[in-house]
């Protein structure tokens, strides 16, 4: 069998859950939740019963409208949060014989700093403003164990200047910087250890077309260059036309529909799918 | 008026809760006991921890030192020494060697310490990762997890910005080769002799309600990277202008008319030693004072 085509990583019946649940809204599901809502306790269900596979070099494209689960689903992925339930597979750890979402808090940091980059939609949460652009770099590198001052300089440099911030900026915070290059800094850290799969979520969000251009075109060459699996999650489709080889629709928590991003862009099977595409300007 | 205050200030009571603490800091080296801080005499930030520390110890027998920044006869270890005493009727001494207990502020004296000796350091801000981590209870999960990268980033960061790790004091250790801790503001000149020391180290932070220990001979390493080894000030062709003693930790002392720069001992009562046994008994020739 040919290795390509086993998923680098496979995500099985994750379910996320914010509030305790009662005997109302765990017996008849489908039935009684007002959306992603009970509305007797009060819980709200963000991710039902979520499966996937992403393939190496692969990019896989979630949309779906805000609260739909979208950042939810990717924060599990992350370890941000803790799932509810579900399983986790990632091929290049332990012989992909492990369900992550079960491991120690060491090993799954473990996980997020050696096997995983992500890049947040805000960068308050993926970078130190305070601290240097090439500290926050070196942080990731730190955290993977690296503890020589040359080797991350020079891997900071190289990485800062792969993003178009310019050399004599490199020593300056990130709070002095544009949303765009932020933006730029967070993908240059999510990238220094040459991780296997980058997590993006809604990166473009907020930024101008042309930096958008830009910061697209990075992850294009990413994928390309780099043989990197990602996951993209953004509610613009424009976007996930661009990026994505398949993609899945979210709403309400739940997978409604998934594909290949042409197929599903140009033949949208569920309602809430053909009224996204079609709203599309 | 006769004051009646129990033996060393404190009830009983205070002095067992601080130190049962105290015992389960010496049993986890370097890991940040929370204790219940008492109000003191003196005000939160000048050395509460240290002081409750000697007080929860001391007994009819021990002889303290107080020292602030190398200096035994400053206000605040004046003070200090003047309370202990005046509670527990100890007697004080300046003498590194003769004292059992000794309460210092920002230093640890010149003459290695010795077994059975104990070293109690006035912390400010008992959390190595602070600057990196505002939270506590964060700063918490990463000690659990012996998650130190913020440690190291905020070393980087001096690199980066200074050239050279630029910590004037406070650089982190790692104790036991588990907990970064924070030596208290220490010069880094003073940390490696916190490695294997024979004295035990207790560290208190008044304020922030924390006591950590050192046990004696346990590995204290302080960090740093590889290509940028951890090296302590040098005061390499220097020597005190009283004493001219050489390879101590020294004050620079800058001559405001003619700008030159002089240099002493930090550690007034090491300085004091060496100065009486460079003099002949009845001595004549003091040229060098």
């Amino acid at each position: 069998m040919n290795k390509f085509e086993y998923p680098v990583l496979s995500i099985r019946n994750l379910n996320k859950q914010f509030g305790p649940g009662c005997n109302h809204c765990q017996n008849q599901k489908e039935s009684t939740l007002i959306k992603n809502y009970c509305p007797v306790c009060g819980t709200v269900y963000a991710c039902q019963d979520i499966s996937f596979d992403l393939y190496p070099g692969e990019i896989l494209g979630i949309v779906g409208e805000s609260g739909s689960g979208k950042s939810t689903l990717m924060r599990c992925l992350y370890f941000d949060q803790e799932v509810t339930s579900g399983e986790a597979i990632l091929s290049t750890y332990e012989h992909g014989e492990r369900n992550l979402f079960q491991e120690s808090p060491q090993r799954k940091r473990y996980i997020r700093n050696h096997l995983m980059g992500k890049v947040y939609q805000n960068p308050l949460l993926g970078l130190k403003m305070d601290f240097t652009s090439i500290g926050n770099i070196a942080e990731k590198l730190i955290s993977a164990g690296s503890r020589s001052v040359e080797e991350m300089e020079a891997r900071g440099r190289e990485l800062l200047e792969y993003v178009n911030i310019p050399a004599f900026r490199m020593k300056e915070a990130p709070k002095n910087f544009s949303g765009g290059m932020q933006q730029r800094v967070q993908i240059a850290k999510a990238l220094s250890n040459r991780p296997p799969i980058l997590l993006l979520d809604e990166v473009t969000t907020g930024l101008d077309l042309s930096v958008q251009a830009s910061v697209l075109d990075l992850i294009k060459y990413l994928q390309r260059e780099m043989n990197i699996s990602m996951v993209v999650v953004s509610h613009d489709l424009g976007v996930i036309r661009m990026l994505a080889d398949r993609s899945m629709v979210m709403l309400d928590g739940k997978v409604i529909e998934q594909g290949l991003t042409d197929q599903i862009l140009e033949d949208p099977q569920s309602p809430y799918t053909q009224q996204l595409v079609h709203s599309l300007l | 008026m006769k004051s009646h205050y129990n033996f060393a200030f404190f009830d009983e009571g205070s002095k067992r809760e601080i130190r049962r603490a105290t015992l389960k800091a010496i049993a986890i080296p370097g890991y940040q006991v929370p204790f219940a801080s008492r109000e003191m005499p003196i005000a939160r930030g000048w050395g509460t921890g240290g002081l409750q520390l000697t007080l929860s110890l001391i007994g009819k027998e021990d002889v303290l030192k107080v020292i602030d920044q190398g200096s035994d006869e400053s206000v605040n270890a004046v003070n200090i020494k003047k309370l202990v005493s005046h509670t527990a009727g100890i007697r004080s001494t300046e003498e590194t060697e003769e004292a059992t207990i000794i309460q210092s502020r920002h230093r640890i004296p010149e003459v290695p310490l010795k077994s059975g000796q104990i070293l109690v350091l006035q912390v400010p801000m008992p959390e190595p990762l602070r600057v990196y981590e505002p939270s506590e209870l964060e700063t918490k999960k990463l000690h659990a997890e012996k998650e130190y990268s913020g440690a190291w980033v905020m070393l980087f960061e001096h690199i980066m910005k200074y050239g050279t790790a630029a910590t004037g004091a406070d650089h982190p250790v790692m104790v036991h080769n588990r907990y970064v801790m924070a030596p208290s503001p220490i010069p880094r000149f003073d940390n490696p002799k916190m490695d294997h020391s024979k004295a035990l180290i207790l560290l208190g932070a008044g304020r922030e309600k924390k006591i950590y220990a050192v046990p004696p001979y346990t590995r204290v390493k302080s960090i740093d990277f590889d290509d940028s080894p951890f090296r302590v000030e040098s005061f390499e062709d220097k020597s005190c202008r009283l004493c001219g003693s050489t390879g101590v930790f020294m004050d620079e002392i800058v001559d405001d008319q003619s700008g030159e720069a002089v240099y002493q001992c930090n550690d007034t009562s090491y300085c004091l030693a060496q100065m009486n046994k460079n003099m002949p008994v009845g001595g004549t020739s003091n040229e060098q004072v």
